[in-house]
């Protein structure tokens, strides 16, 4: 496997940054780019670089709203066989999680895949086997993909997919937090390309950088945000440039397109964020759990949930906390006890800090 | 689901790849979503490719930033 690494320019590059005498706050979203700071014990260098970088609503799972676990829950209790990624099992619905409901015999089963759930329908005829479809740009095209080469009759889809850049639009237009520059996230970006921070750029007057996940790409990524900073040259630019190309995945984008519409939907944390979900279009209505199950779904009422007491995911989600601000990190809420989906998801901002921290309520 | 993992692709039948993880690991990804051939390095989320990794891209790169610091390349 090729590398991306070089000590004496990572060196360098540190050094540069040093001499600008920074103090700014970046956000990236992206669980992997969480995992790369904390893990190098970047996040404590740039620290000291006066360089703060704050996660935001890059996790899919800690994103999904309550009632659309809820959602998922409901259809395994009324018989549905229920398919998801292992991630999602122990964010709680209103009352309970998936795990809880498979404990009390309901058919929910882990898949790697989509590809997984489709053999669990093909193997089950007499069964309805349900996918709950979570993730941004990076698995909703395999969703579709998927659709477009032909499932089997008795297989539906549950659609959590959201389309990313328009959660970035509606944080930067609620304005709680000064940010200085976004490094956008990669692999949402080897989908999309470049088009959408254009867009954000030209609403938003705001450094964007789209940058890979080695400890390398992070460097070169504030290297370069912070340059765009200093001289006040707000750009797009891509580090990414192994993977991520102007107009992204073109074929990929083609089948998301013909399987899903935009529509205005919620994020954990969030108000309704316009046209950022992703709904099955008419032509694959009869794949759309949403329609072929409305009379179980109707039950769905968001109106009595409350979120976990104390429980600051819907703060982080926006930028506006870390995970070390939360009182129960690390105490009352651990990845054994997770108490809101940050710290249930490998990719939540308060699980991949206590992973590498030992929950210990300081960083590194 | 954002997590992804580089593999190469040892061998290809229709829309299925072997993929060689490292390690010893090899598994069956689709690659509906790229053209992709024998031999590349491919980005792989949830069992799906989704873009092929360009080696010259990333020397490049590196090489761009050590001229522009004057570091020897
Ligand atoms: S540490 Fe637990 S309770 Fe605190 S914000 Fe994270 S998930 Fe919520």
């Amino acid at each position: 496997m090729f590398k991306f690494k070089d000590s004496q320019l990572a060196s360098r590059i540190i050094e540069e940054l040093r001499q600008m005498h920074l103090n700014i706050r970046l956000m990236h979203a992206c669980g992997t780019h969480q995992d790369t700071l904390i893990k190098s014990g970047l996040n404590s260098v740039f620290e000291k670089l006066g360089v703060e970088i704050r996660q935001g609503p890059g996790c899919p799972i800690c994103v999904t709203p309550a009632n659309e676990i809820e959602e998922a829950i409901m259809l395994a209790e009324h018989g549905c066989t229920l398919t998801i990624f292992g991630d999602a099992m122990r964010v709680t619905g209103f009352s309970k999680s998936l795990y809880d409901a498979k404990a009390e015999g309901f058919d929910i089963r882990i898949v790697y895949s989509i590809t997984d759930a489709v053999k669990i329908a093909e193997d089950n005829p007499d069964k309805n086997i349900v996918f709950l479809a979570i993730g941004f740009e990076t698995t909703a095209p395999a969703t579709a993909s998927t659709l477009i080469n032909g499932v089997p009759e008795n297989f539906y889809i549950l659609s959590s997919h959201r389309y990313f850049p328009p959660a970035l639009d509606a944080l930067l237009s609620l304005g709680e937090i000064k940010l200085d520059g976004l490094i956008q996230p990669g692999h949402v970006s080897v989908i999309t390309g470049l088009t959408p921070y254009y867009e954000l750029l030209r609403k938003y007057n705001i450094p964007q950088v789209v940058a890979g996940f080695e400890p390398l790409d992070m460097l070169l990524a504030v290297y370069s945000l912070s340059n765009q900073i200093v001289k006040a040259e707000p750009r797009v630019e891509n580090e990414y440039t192994r993977a991520v190309t102007e107009e992204g995945n073109i074929l990929a984008k083609e089948f998301m397109n013909k399987v899903f519409e935009p529509f205005d939907v919620v994020w954990r944390g969030f108000p309704l964020v316009k046209s950022s979900g992703m709904r099955l279009k008419k032509e694959f209505k009869d794949k759309d759990a949403r329609i072929v199950f409305s009379d179980i779904l109707k039950n769905v009422d968001v109106q009595h949930y409350e979120e976990p007491k104390g429980c600051r995911c819907n703060e982080i989600l926006r930028g506006l906390v870390d995970s070390f601000d939360c009182p129960l990190f690390g105490k009352k809420c651990t990845p054994d006890h997770p108490v809101g989906p940050c710290m249930v998801s490998i990719e939540g901002n308060c699980n991949i800090n206590y992973r590498y921290t030992g929950g210990r309520a300081v960083k590194l | 689901m954002c997590l992804a993992i580089p593999g190469r692709i040892v061998e290809i039948h229709g829309n299925i790849a072997k993929t060689d993880f490292g390690e010893g690991t090899t598994r069956n990804v689709d690659i509906s979503l790229v053209k992709a051939r024998e031999g590349d390095y491919i980005i792989v989320h949830a069992g799906f490719a989704i873009q092929i990794l360009n080696e010259k891209e990333a020397k490049k790169t590196i090489k761009m930033f050590k001229e522009l610091f004057n570091l020897p390349v």
